[in-house]
């Protein structure tokens, strides 16, 4: 039986590797935020209190650029509101948890803890306390994005634009998945998916994030049907 | 008004992160939708990848000779015999620096 600090500790070292995208992520998030004009301390609010990469920087663009405050918070729920799905799937580990154990942990779900969190607790299905994992992920992404954050925002985007470090972040998501190639469906889903969202890109709000899961959660289930 | 924004954004997305987890019960999803939610993964990821390797940083189309596209082949080649994410992730990074400092200078 793994101790909890040990469940903890293996949380950490899955998410790891993606610092690689996070890191830069981070730092080009705070210069940004500091390049379109607002006040440091509000920069960083963001990654404290919204603590979503992509939708800081929509949200921060928006405003500068002069959207009410209306379409700046949509924008961020729509970006935001995959976390309801991978909430959906962290429910059936975490069910035992207290209420207010879930109310905490929920903090700290993101894609990338999440992803390496779903993985780990398939594999090993008699985890006894598989929320440890899910914060040492969760936490460990918190503290290198806040301090990467601070540091883009004191700093200035100080990596060079010509490395072109934002193609990490596709190739952080396509480390996620790319095991699951070994089965049909999963390919089948995943396409649907990826076409739907270039067909989808240049949607409102920013919503193909979240209308091209729905549309390839939709073809899952009825390949599902067919399946039977 | 911006901290009013930046609360609310903040109330939303936490919201989103908790409202599945700790407020639903488990009982009330059915196993067609648990079944479903096997390919949760496999549905929301391809949807950052795609757009972040086919367009541009104006919302376009790349051209078929962009080396993000080979960079991201190289990556899913790697990714997909070495099972390792830093694999995946270094090799991506490097077959597309090798493409963009030393092919196309």
């Amino acid at each position: 039986m793994l101790s909890k600090s040990k469940i903890f500790f293996k949380g950490i070292v899955a998410v790891l590797p993606h610092m690689l995208s996070v890191i830069p992520f981070g730092i080009i998030t705070g210069a940004i935020g500091i390049e379109l004009g607002f006040d440091p301390i509000l920069v960083y609010a963001t990654s404290l209190i919204i603590f979503g990469g992509a939708s800081q920087i929509i949200f921060m663009q928006l405003l500068s650029g002069g959207a009410s405050s209306l379409v700046a918070i949509t924008s961020v729920g729509v970006i935001n509101s995959r976390h309801l799905l991978y909430g959906a799937v962290l429910s059936e580990y975490l069910e035992k948890l207290s209420f207010i154990k879930k109310l905490f942990i929920s903090y700290f779900i993101v894609d990338q803890g999440f992803a390496e969190s779903n993985k780990y607790i398939k594999q090993n299905k008699n985890l006894s306390n598989p929320h440890y994992y899910v914060l040492g992920t969760g936490v460990t992404l918190w503290f290198c994005w806040q301090l990467s954050t601070i540091s883009g925002i004191i700093l200035g985007s100080f990596i060079p634009e010509e490395l072109g470090l934002k193609f990490a972040i596709p190739l952080t998501f396509l480390a996620i998945i790319v095991n699951d190639l070994r089965k049909l469906d999963n390919v089948f889903v995943m396409l649907v998916s990826g076409f739907a969202s270039l067909i989808l890109f240049n949607a409102p709000f920013k919503s193909y994030i979240i209308l091209s899961p729905i549309v390839a959660l939709i073809a899952a289930f009825i390949m599902l049907r067919f399946k039977k | 008004m911006t901290w009013f924004s930046i609360i609310v954004s903040g109330i939303v997305t936490y919201f989103s992160r908790m409202a599945m987890l700790a407020l639903i019960d488990r009982e009330m999803l059915g196993t067609k939708v648990k079944e479903v939610l096997n390919y949760v993964p496999a549905a929301v990821f391809p949807a950052i990848i795609f757009p972040g390797i086919f367009f541009n940083d104006f919302g376009l189309f790349v051209e078929i000779t962009d080396p993000k596209i080979y960079g991201a082949i190289v990556a899913l080649v790697v990714g997909f015999y070495s099972r390792s994410v830093i694999a995946t992730i270094v090799s991506g990074l490097l077959s597309y620096w090798f493409i963009i400092f030393f092919l196309l200078k």
